[in-house]
């Protein structure tokens, strides 16, 4: 009953087929110099997660060989791994960019952000967030959030419009047709750009491997002081864990992601090299954000609430 | 060259590295009411090829069970947001992603409710494939026939038809045969060349991704085996090269004082050096002096690599030419085009807009709203006073400054534009330059107006 009519060439005797890595890639690049020819003020947001290291990446190819027409901006939650902060000195270093940093510590200093009870920091960043955006006056905001993480980013746009307080609506969205990024607005408002919109987890560490990128060390199994904690192990350190119930041990780890270490949690892992967290992950039956993140458990639509306050 | 850019690892010849992988990517969309069972589709795609994890899994099951439900209700996959999971309804595109050994997905999940043709069109823009599901008991129904007039007027290459809920009229191959057969026949006059029907039970999974143990005369794929191997991508060598400027790079550094780069994505076609190109609207002619693939020097290129390219003279080149080979379009003020409007405020004529364009965007004035299309009948109303939210119709336009237009039905980059509005940056308005469908259709169309 089928009627098919193939008239187009198959993948595997296609001399012009791209690779989907190949594909992501040239989009993405698109997207950066959409944004580079359409924006008088882009900042790419770098917490030296792996995400962000595949964008900024993806930038110095997008422009090579001029340097990357942007700078970056970083909030800093005042709880990071100093793994990372070191890498994101280095990379600002070697590529010769400009480094915003937000700083956390410096609104709860002076009053206009509090403390929260159970210690998280990463819900505070958004003040700090869109400060550093104001004080900028950044118009597009390059953040590495994927479609795949969570399913209120599954609509999110790759030209996402935020109105003078940041915040996002998902009613107000824009359509957004074949590659063409509307990225007009008005003055106060900005524009976050998601350049890995279409890019999984696996994907990214494909490209990592592929491009042979380098990582905080972080993302590599590796001895460490952790806790249990709601089911997660967090670092000791001096943001406020260990509890007194809770139990300090060293343990083979590495971590998925890389947030505010309030929140983000290790796994047990023996995946020392690209090779063998690639195959970790492929055969994990749990996603990135279910196995490390706190926050989004707070409630069923937590992250779809704290994009509209402006998060990411 | 660049030698460092993040490497830490043992240096290679090649800094970028370049170990293809096999795996392709396939765009595809879906269309279909919540009736038709689209939700339970989908998610049984995710679920059956292994792609929900257990905690979205197991969030399903916690939520399916505080409502009452016994099995997981895997429509619940998809709906993500507030609203939709308080209404039980899909108001906007989702993209989903999945991946089989052989290829990886992206989904564009487009709500199929009369009031959203705008979501369909905008799932189908990027898609190479179009899933147009219907129920077995009700066949070829209105909202079929515009699924497929909207994949045809977008020029999805691929079609399939998901004949669902077979298990309801029990496996019963006349049923689908005579559904596909209608189905197929109305596709291809609409100029739709390549339709696959496959008989499914989204709810039981039959030919979903397993092949169905109650439809021993179907002899074709499963849903899911036809979507790792239906044939990707166009082939760029038999389609002119067509090279949208985005973005002058210009290092002026002391390793690059002369650089001197356009950036872009191949729209359609090769690139090579030394091939000769008109640079649109200047009409100037000139050859390829070199081309650099993201930091490596390379001497052809092809749709959709974003690479750089340099020419052989030093003319006056910015953001919003276009650099093109082989047939050239002739640019013009004038643009004739058919639209999908996509926003409550109407279209009407004599509004002053924006018109984006490849990397172009121009000032422009609807000059005349041609006609409405009724996507049931495929009819022209005529004498129509505004295009409305989903409508889709024709419009002629008037522009500042002359496009390197081709037709949407010879290349959906170069041929598709956004009408913006000037005084809050609003997407208003897809268009395709060109007549909507294959002149059979709008013969048939043509007729029936006279009678």
């Amino acid at each position: 009953m089928t009627t098919a009519t193939h008239t187009l060439l198959d993948t595997a005797e296609n001399p012009y087929a791209l690779s989907h890595l190949d594909a992501l890639e040239a989009e993405s690049v698109h997207i950066f110099r959409e944004v580079a020819g359409e924006f008088e003020r882009p900042v790419i947001l770098f917490s030296g997660g792996k995400d962000s290291i595949v964008m900024l990446h993806l930038a110095l190819k997008a422009f090579w060989p001029a340097p990357v027409p942007f700078a970056l901006l970083h909030v800093d939650t005042g709880h990071n791994f100093p793994e990372v902060l070191d890498y994101r000195d280095r990379a600002v270093a070697r590529h010769n960019l400009r480094l915003h940093v937000a700083h956390v510590q410096d609104f709860i200093d002076d009053g206009r952000l509090r403390e929260r009870p159970d210690g998280l920091r990463n819900p505070l960043q958004t003040v700090p967030l869109l400060d550093g955006i104001e004080q900028g006056k950044f118009d597009a905001v390059f953040g590495g959030g994927r479609r795949d993480e969570e399913k209120a980013r599954a609509k999110e746009r790759v030209f996402s419009l935020r109105d003078e307080f940041g915040a996002w609506d998902p009613r107000r969205q824009r359509p957004e047709l074949w590659s063409l990024y509307n990225g007009k607005h008005a003055v106060g408002e900005h524009v976050r750009v998601f350049p890995l919109s279409n890019w999984t987890e696996l994907d990214v560490w494909q490209y990592i491997e592929r491009e042979r990128i380098e990582l905080p060390e972080i993302y590599y199994a590796h001895e460490r002081e952790v806790f249990a904690r709601n089911g997660m192990w967090l670092t000791a350190g001096e943001w406020g864990g260990p509890k007194e119930t809770e139990t300090v041990e060293r343990r083979l780890v590495r971590y998925r992601t890389v947030g505010d270490m309030s929140c983000t949690g290790a796994v047990d892992s023996d995946a020392a090299t690209i090779g063998d967290v690639i195959a970790e992950i492929a055969a994990s039956r749990l996603t990135e954000r279910g196995a490390t993140r706190a926050d989004d458990k707070v409630s069923e639509a937590a992250m779809e609430d704290r994009k509209r306050e402006g998060y990411f | 060259m660049p030698t460092d850019l993040h490497n830490n690892q043992a240096p290679s010849e090649n800094p970028f590295g370049e170990e293809a992988t096999a795996t392709a990517l396939l765009r595809f969309a879906t269309a279909g009411s919540v009736d038709d069972g689209k939700s339970t589709l989908v998610g049984r795609l995710l679920h059956d090829s292994k792609s929900v994890l257990a905690d979205q899994l197991e969030a399903v099951e916690r939520v399916s069970l505080s409502r009452g439900q016994e099995a997981p209700d895997l429509a619940l996959l998809t709906d993500g947001l507030r609203a939709e999971r308080e209404q039980g309804i899909t108001i906007d595109v989702a993209y989903r992603y999945f991946a089989t050994p052989r290829r990886r997905f992206i989904l564009a999940d487009t709500p199929g409710h009369v009031q959203y043709t705008r979501n369909m069109v905008t799932g189908a823009s990027t898609a190479e494939l179009a899933v147009v599901l219907v129920d077995a008991r009700n066949g070829v129904v209105e909202q079929t026939r515009r699924h497929a007039a909207v994949a045809a007027l977008l020029r999805v290459p691929h079609v399939v038809l998901a004949v669902n809920k077979m298990d309801l009229v029990e496996y019963a191959e006349p049923v689908f045969a005579a559904i596909a057969k209608e189905f197929t026949a109305y596709a291809a006059s609409l100029g739709v060349e390549d339709v696959v029907a496959v008989p499914i039970s989204a709810l039981a999974g039959d030919n979903v991704v397993e092949p169905s143990a109650h439809m021993d005369w179907y002899g074709g794929p499963t849903l899911l085996e036809h979507l790792e191997t239906v044939p990707v991508g166009s082939d760029p060598s038999e389609e002119p090269a067509r090279f949208p400027v985005q973005y002058v790079i210009r290092p002026q550094s002391a390793d690059f004082p002369d650089y001197r780069g356009y950036a872009g994505q191949l729209a359609s076609g090769v690139l090579r050096t030394g091939d000769t190109v008109t640079v649109l609207p200047s009409g100037h002619v000139t050859t390829v002096a070199g081309i650099d693939a993201l930091g490596k020097e390379t001497d052809i290129a092809w749709a959709p690599q974003s690479v750089t390219v340099r020419l052989a003279e030093d003319i006056d080149v910015s953001r919003g030419d276009l650099i093109a080979a082989g047939s050239v379009p002739t640019p013009t003020k004038d643009v004739a085009a058919t639209v999908c409007h996509l926003h409550e405020r109407p279209l009407r004529a004599g509004d002053k807009v924006l018109l984006k364009h490849t990397t172009r965007t121009v000032r422009a004035l609807v000059k005349e709203i041609s006609y409405r299309i009724d996507i049931d009948s495929l009819e022209q109303r005529s004498g129509a006073e505004g295009l409305s939210v989903n409508d889709i119709g024709h419009v002629v336009l008037r522009t500042a400054e002359p496009l390197s237009l081709d037709d949407y039905t010879d290349n959906r980059r170069t041929g598709s534009f956004l009408l913006i509005d000037p005084a809050d940056g609003t997407t208003l308005t897809a268009g395709m330059a060109g007549e909507a469908f294959d002149t059979v259709a709008l013969e048939a169309a043509d007729e029936e107006d006279w009678v």
